[in-house]
């Protein structure tokens, strides 16, 4: 067994290591920033980042490992669900024996509320407004007017819709609460029976997550607003909305579960 | 320096903070049971005789802080934070305020923890483990109410920011690795922490459900952990539903088992780099260590129901939990081979008996005692005796406390140079070592016979009880007496280790950069420029042939010639 492994980019970029600074072609500043610092957050504005030392070459970086961490999170977060739907159909199959041996399966849906379906759809309609704001954070024509020095579209713009998704996403959480209310007044409560526990178990810890997703809607935009760093702002509206459209799909799965899986 | 810091050294340095105190406070309670075991009568100053339900207060507090906040905290996130950074080339976490706040919040779940010792009732009572139907109600006992809630909060806390710094380990993996640092060339510690945060991220969250649900068994009235109208001390509690015990047997296994390994991971892998160090020769089969320890980790999912068999667990489940379980000694003893390979073939000039190696031989040494009775207890039917009795105790004890114990020691002794610019006594070390390995063997050999001999756990007395029972357990108080005098023997040997530290404080640090003379990158010298490139140009553990030389993983140079494998 060979005991060195040279992987193939070691000998691509073998030259530059060593006399980086003369490497002047290609646009190369010596490593250095361009006299005039103004980055756009693509690789167009004169300078390779490759050169810089890992953790610095740019923005595609800060915002690929942004979205790896939100990718382990949200799959440590799923666990959190799976273990809630596996204990689900776990209860939902289970039953006792009475004093007299007679085997009873106890379990007795709960009806759930017409509006969540109603919810369902501004959810998801929320997710659509949540990827417009996400893609005109990549918008290069828009990135190109602010780096003129036009005003600042790309927040303008990302900022309407992302501001439209946190009035959808409050919608979604005032539904809920609406169905929450028309439960309690037929008197399910969360006590009231082990299927109702899920209901509300699930609906709540769902709820709770986009509490989150709401407050990470509102930082996205403060930062909009007030952040000059095109790469802060992409940051954190691209992680924010990713965000969303987990918690989103992970509804429609709930829903279906708690409508058709009872 | 910065109370509040986002840099990885200083979060590094309070996660270790919170492992001492931990560990402190952990080691405490340990010998207040062991004297109480030995010596029912005994009186602890300031507090008066033990009481039954001290005894089992002292036990789930005990396990709780060493299990999850000693050895759980300090390997994974506490050296994660000091070396992990620099040993893959990274000047920073990926989400350096993440990780302050990670560690703030083990701090506020360790005091919630610690609260509950002063609060009306006193600390729980229900094991590490939490089994319902004693943790649902606060009838259960003293301790059960209030305290239990404060359990249940802390260890919520503790699975947040163990997950925020799971994920921040794993970015930091993923993404901010130097030139050439291939996934190949990543040092066996770094795949340790990969792996034991990869299995953080799934363990904990499942956990974290399972938390919930049983704050809602206690607040909620409802039934998940156990059926419709439980009935404690005479007074009935209505619940709803067909729930069961054996549920959270499930969940906190599931969770607990991968836990186990999350605990040795780090360890493992700083073995393998220390024994490969200073027998000055490549760690022997190293890719076939990075795929044991990833399957080591897979393999960690599937086996909670061990922990299960006589709980009531369907037979048929008992026998694929019981294969499952033994499979995974098959990469246990792989490690275990690769690192006495590794040794063995190191001629005797070579080798470099120094300290951190001793306590690297001694986590082998422990692993290998405490994993094989893993093979005796996986199997049903013989666990059906063993279950709840002190020999599990002992295999715990010496597979995961000692070999972890010996694991941070080891990290403690090898990193000593780069933590605090200065390297700990040798001769002090050495006598540390040797004290601490007899009294972890002293202390935990024999308990494999008192739980042979019938000694369960959670007891808080042996002798002078009802007469078959007495007879069997006061058989054992010879043996009793022998491993407490072993285990203050073990506590107090620690104290080689603190004069040691003190007496290094007081010299004035050294400038050697690489004191080991080591090959991995946290070893390189520090660059004065910001900016440059950290770049790695071959595998970690390349040394001459006859070991003087030795190629470290940054030097650019041609790389030496190899004897002949
Ligand atoms: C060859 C591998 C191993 C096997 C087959 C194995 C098997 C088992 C079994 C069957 C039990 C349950 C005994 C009972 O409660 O009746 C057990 C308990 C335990 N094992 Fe292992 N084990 C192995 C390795 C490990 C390792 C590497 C660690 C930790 C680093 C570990 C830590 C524990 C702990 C903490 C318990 C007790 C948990 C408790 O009840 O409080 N084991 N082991
Ligand atoms: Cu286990």
């Amino acid at each position: 067994m060979p005991t060195i492994l040279t992987p193939p980019e070691i000998d691509r970029r073998h030259d530059r290591g060593t006399d980086r600074h003369l490497d002047v072609n290609d646009g190369d500043n010596g490593g250095r920033r361009p006299p005039t610092d103004k980055r756009t957050g693509g690789n167009g504005d004169g300078e390779n980042w490759s050169n810089r030392p890992q953790g610095r070459r740019g923005p595609r970086e800060r915002l690929s490992a942004a979205r790896v961490g939100l990718f382990f999170a949200l799959g440590g977060d799923l666990m959190f669900f799976v273990a809630l739907v596996s204990i689900f159909f776990v209860d939902k199959s289970s039953g006792h024996f009475d004093a007299y041996g007679v085997y009873v399966h106890s379990w007795k849906a709960t009806v759930i509320p017409e509006i969540l379906w109603k919810n369902t759809a501004i959810l998801l309609l929320s997710s659509l407004t949540a990827e417009i704001a996400r893609q005109r954070m990549f918008d290069e024509k828009l990135a190109m007017d602010e780096w003129l020095g036009l005003g600042r579209p790309v927040s303008g713009r990302a900022g309407i819709w992302l501001g439209l998704t946190l009035v959808l996403g409050s919608m979604f959480l005032a539904g809920q609460w609406m169905a929450w209310r028309q439960l309690a007044a037929q008197g399910v409560f969360f006590s009231s029976s082990m299927s109702s526990h899920f209901f509300y178990l699930i609906t709540v810890t769902h709820a709770v997550h986009l509490f989150l997703g709401i407050g990470a809607l509102i930082g996205a935009l403060l930062v909009l607003w007030r952040s000059r760093s095109m790469l802060t702002r992409q940051v954190l509206v691209d992680g924010t909305v990713w965000y969303w459209h987990v918690m989103g799909v992970l509804w429609v799965f709930l829903f279906a579960l708690l409508e058709f899986g009872q | 320096m910065k109370i509040f810091s986002t840099h990885h050294r200083i979060i590094g340095f309070g996660y270790l903070l919170i492992s001492s105190i931990a560990v402190a406070v952990g080691t405490g309670l340990s010998l207040v049971m062991r004297l109480h075991l030995t010596w029912p009568d005994w009186s602890l100053p300031l507090h008066g005789p033990v009481l039954p339900e001290e005894y089992l207060a002292l036990v789930t507090m005990h396990g709780t802080l060493m299990l999850f906040f000693v050895l759980t905290v300090a390997p994974q996130s506490g050296f994660g934070n000091l070396i992990l950074p620099a040993q893959i080339g990274t000047r920073h976490m990926a989400f350096p305020r993440w990780n302050a706040a990670g560690m703030w919040l083990m701090l506020v779940a360790l005091l919630v923890l610690l609260s509950a010792f002063i609060v009306p009732g006193g600390a729980p009572i229900g094991g590490w483990t939490a089994y319902p139907p004693l943790s649902e109600s606060s009838l259960a006992g003293p301790g059960q109410g209030f305290g239990m809630d404060l359990w249940l909060a802390s260890i919520t806390l503790f699975g947040i920011a163990g997950t925020i710094s799971a994920v921040n380990t794993l970015t930091t993996i993923v993404k901010l690795r130097c030139e050439g640092m291939t996934w190949e060339r990543l040092p066996l510690t770094v795949w340790g922490w990969f792996t034991a945060a990869m299995l953080s991220v799934i363990a904990f969250s499942v956990l974290l459900a399972a938390l919930v649900l049983l704050f809602c068994d206690r607040h909620l009235q409802s039934g998940f952990f156990v059926p419709a109208n439980e009935w404690i001390n005479g007074v009935m509690i209505p619940h709803r539903g067909d729930g069961s015990p054996l549920l959270w047997l499930h969940l906190f296994w599931f969770f607990g088992h991968p836990e186990v390994y999350i605990a040795v991971l780090p360890g493992m892998g700083l073995t393998s780099m220390v024994l490969a160090n200073f027998a000055r020769r490549r760690v022997f089969a190293y890719k076939l260590m990075i795929a044991t320890t990833l399957l080591i980790g897979l393999l960690g999912i599937l086996v909670w129901g061990h922990h299960m068999f006589v709980a009531g667990l369907n037979p048929f489940a008992g026998t694929v939990f019981s294969v499952a379980s033994l499979a995974i000694a098959i990469p246990s003893a792989a490690k275990v081979l690769s690192w006495i390979a590794t040794v063995w073939g190191s001629k005797s000039k070579q080798i470099r008996l120094t300290t951190p190696m001793l306590f690297a031989l001694g986590f082998v040494s422990l692993f290998v005692t405490g994993g094989l009775s893993g093979p005796i207890l996986a199997q049903p039917i013989l666990d059906e005796y063993l279950h709840n009795t002190f020999f599990v105790v002992a295999h715990f004890h010496l597979i995961m406390a000692m070999a972890g114990v010996f694991g941070l020691l080891c990290a403690t002794y090898y990193w000593y140079p780069l933590m605090f610019h200065r390297q700990l006594s040798e001769p002090l070390g050495k006598v540390h070592f040797w004290c601490t390995l007899a009294g972890a063997y002293a202390t935990f050999l024999p308990m494999h016979l008192t739980g042979l001999g019938g000694e369960p756990r959670h007891y808080a007395q042996l002798n002078g009880i009802v007469k078959p029972a007495n007879d069997l357990l006061s058989a054992t108080m010879p043996m009793q007496r022998h491993i407490t005098y072993s285990a203050l023997l073990l506590a107090v040997s620690q104290v080689f280790f603190f004069w040691n530290i003190l007496k290094t404080a007081r010299q004035p640090s050294m400038t050697e950069e690489n004191p080991w003379q080591a090959t991995t990158l946290e070893w390189a010298p520090q660059p004065a420029d910001e900016d440059e490139l950290i770049r790695v140009y071959r595998e970690p553990c390349q040394y001459g042939a006859r070991g003087e030389s030795f190629s470290p993983q940054w030097k650019p140079e041609i790389p030496l010639q190899h004897e002949a494998e």
